[in-house]
């Protein structure tokens, strides 16, 4: 089937509302032709991760279509950027760089997209609803916007997404369409202990194999009684898309398109059934550790960035004690999220440890970290897959614990009791 | 898969030509060395746009310099900014001869969109039935033509 273009996209294409519109809709239209879609629908809402400066290709296609005088049409929020502006100079950031990441994330600023810069859009207010169309860049986001709040996007990305913000249009394919978001892959949990279950470590630890073995398909995952929060769910998603690229996990019993599994399955049968055991999740675990020695330079939390709960489920650990002198213990969060744990006193506790905040960025999406800095640990099974190629940085996978008692005694601690086959 | 018998005037001067007719994403032709990946790939974090070298340390091409071979690599995976992080290659004369895909990724299909929307230069990019990806031969030098058409050439023994 041909694209077929409303009148007013063809409007958009011919030049009629500007060449920045022009440009955007004539990306899209050639992306959707690609793609085999129909037509194109509308959306509510967007989610930028354009903004990341990568190169100076990124800063002159935001340069660009600021020239050409580029707004976007749709609220808009803003993922992680290429620096810290307030807090780099802490850092090992090149100022070259520093100058370069601002100047991206300025010409989005002028496109009129909200400067939320954090990957967890939905940790602030601009949350979507159940069944809203949006257009979502952050790999992390899009699953937990499809899976958690039933909002439908596909997995945007960066280039595309603001090109979508600007017009309010995106290819109607993939998951803007019902009869697309159906699980594939039935997941189902062996044997695996209420004590593992409840714990925080479980949910990366799940979401790396799934994402290993599901790749791009709908995942359901039949655990009926075990009801994950949102930050264990966002923190599963963000595994499953780092490993593979689900865009969409159902939950039996608690996400909301899957009351029962005959609904999350739409009524069809399951392709493929995914036994997972607690061998299958031991080895996953391994998986996300690189380093040999205990020797620790660094602890890292927030891929995706912190939530206020997380930060303050890091109290009790923290309080009345001291990070090792030796060991950097960095939290990456949202500005908005900085704010919130400022008010309530939180950050105090935070800084008394010897805790720094970093938000707008993260580790990954700026060059922060000094040569002496080699070994990290991390509760977060993005940043423990990422880290070694991207950075060239040894890391450990370990529970939020685990890297609190090791950020206190200067070397890390493992705590492998939970998974013991 | 299409065999050509183009048989020379001896038995042992014969080769074989092999066809695969693939659907041209983005239509370009190039020739090199091909690596084929058993694996999808996210570029960020997984392809140096530096150096062109496969950097996710989980992947079974890690350590693989590429850019100046033709890669095929079943799909994308894991990150958004994949397609930046291609852009930002191309950009830099660092990316892959040209792309070989199983199915069309549209991620890898608009980085190389936008390189020629910014920079008026891209790479071919081809996309493959599943089982004509099994096909690939891994490490030989094959052509990559306008319409999708890749071929090699195989002494026969």
């Amino acid at each position: 089937m041909k694209l077929k273009l409303s009148e007013s996209d063809s409007f958009m294409l011919a030049g009629e509302s500007g060449p920045a519109v022009q440009m955007a809709m004539s990306i899209l239209v050639r992306m959707s032709e690609i793609q085999g879609a129909e037509h194109l629908l509308s959306i509510v809402s967007s989610h930028i991760d354009s903004a990341l400066y990568i190169g100076d290709s990124t800063l002159d296609y935001a340069e660009r279509l600021v020239d050409l005088g580029a707004k976007v049409c749709v609220p808009t929020t803003l993922n992680v950027a290429g620096v810290d502006h307030h807090g780099w100079d802490r850092w090992a950031v090149p100022a070259e760089w520093a100058h370069k990441a601002r100047r991206q994330m300025l010409a989005y600023k002028a496109m009129e997209c909200k400067p939320t810069w954090t990957c967890a859009p939905y940790q602030t207010e601009e949350r979507p609803s159940f069944g809203d169309q949006i257009a979502w860049g952050e790999s992390s986001a899009v699953v937990f916007a499809n899976s958690v709040l039933g909002a439908r996007s596909e997995r945007y990305p960066d280039l595309l997404d603001i090109c979508a913000a600007i017009t309010g249009r995106v290819p109607a394919i993939g998951l803007h369409l019902a009869e697309n978001r159906a699980g594939q892959v039935l997941v189902r949990l062996k044997a695996i202990s209420w004590d593992l279950l409840d714990s925080d470590e479980f949910y990366p630890v799940l979401g790396h194999q799934i994402g290993k073995l599901a790749g791009s398909r709908v995942v359901v995952l039949d655990a009926v009684g075990v009801n994950p929060s949102e930050d264990q769910l966002k923190a599963l998603g963000a595994a499953m898309a780092s490993s593979g690229s689900v865009a969409l996990f159902h939950w039996v019993g608690l996400t909301p398109e899957a009351s029962t599994i005959q609904d999350a399955f739409k009524g069809k049968a399951p392709e493929e059934t995914i036994d997972v055991s607690l061998s299958d999740l031991a080895e996953a675990r391994n998986d996300l550790s690189s380093c040999t020695s205990d020797r620790l330079d660094m602890v890292v939390l927030g891929s995706p960035h912190f939530s206020l709960n997380e930060l303050k489920a890091l109290v009790p650990l923290i309080e009345g004690r001291h990070c090792d002198s030796k060991v950097r213990f960095l939290v990456t969060t949202g500005r908005g999220v900085k704010l919130l744990a400022e008010e309530i006193g939180l950050l105090e506790v935070l800084l008394e440890f010897g805790a720094e905040i970093t938000v707008d960025t993260c580790i990954l999406t700026t060059p922060m970290l000094s040569s002496e800095i080699r070994s990290l640990m991390t509760n977060s099974a993005k940043y423990a897959y990422y880290a070694p190629g991207l950075l060239d940085r040894e890391v450990v996978f370990g529970s939020t614990e685990a890297c609190v008692e090791s950020a206190v005694s200067g070397k890390i601690i493992k705590d492998d009791g939970l998974w013991v086959v | 898969m299409g065999r050509i018998n183009r048989n020379r005037k001896e038995e042992v001067d014969s080769v074989t030509e092999n066809v695969l007719r693939g659907q041209s994403v983005i239509s370009g032709s190039a020739n090199g060395r091909l690596v084929v990946s058993r694996e999808p790939l996210s570029f960020w974090g997984g392809y140096d746009l530096e150096s062109g070298e496969i950097i996710d340390r989980q992947h079974h091409l890690s350590g693989k310099v590429v850019k100046d071979c033709i890669l095929a690599v079943p799909g994308t995976k894991g990150s958004s900014t994949t397609t930046a992080v291609l852009l930002e290659a191309m950009q830099r004369g660092n990316a892959p001869l040209a792309i070989i895909t199983s199915g069309v990724d549209s991620f890898l299909a608009l980085a190389l969109v936008v390189a020629e929307e910014m920079y008026r230069k891209s790479i071919p990019l081809v996309a493959l039935k599943p089982a004509e990806y099994a096909e690939l031969p891994s490490g030989h030098e094959i052509s990559v033509e306008e319409d999708g058409r890749i071929t090699w050439i195989q002494p026969n023994r």
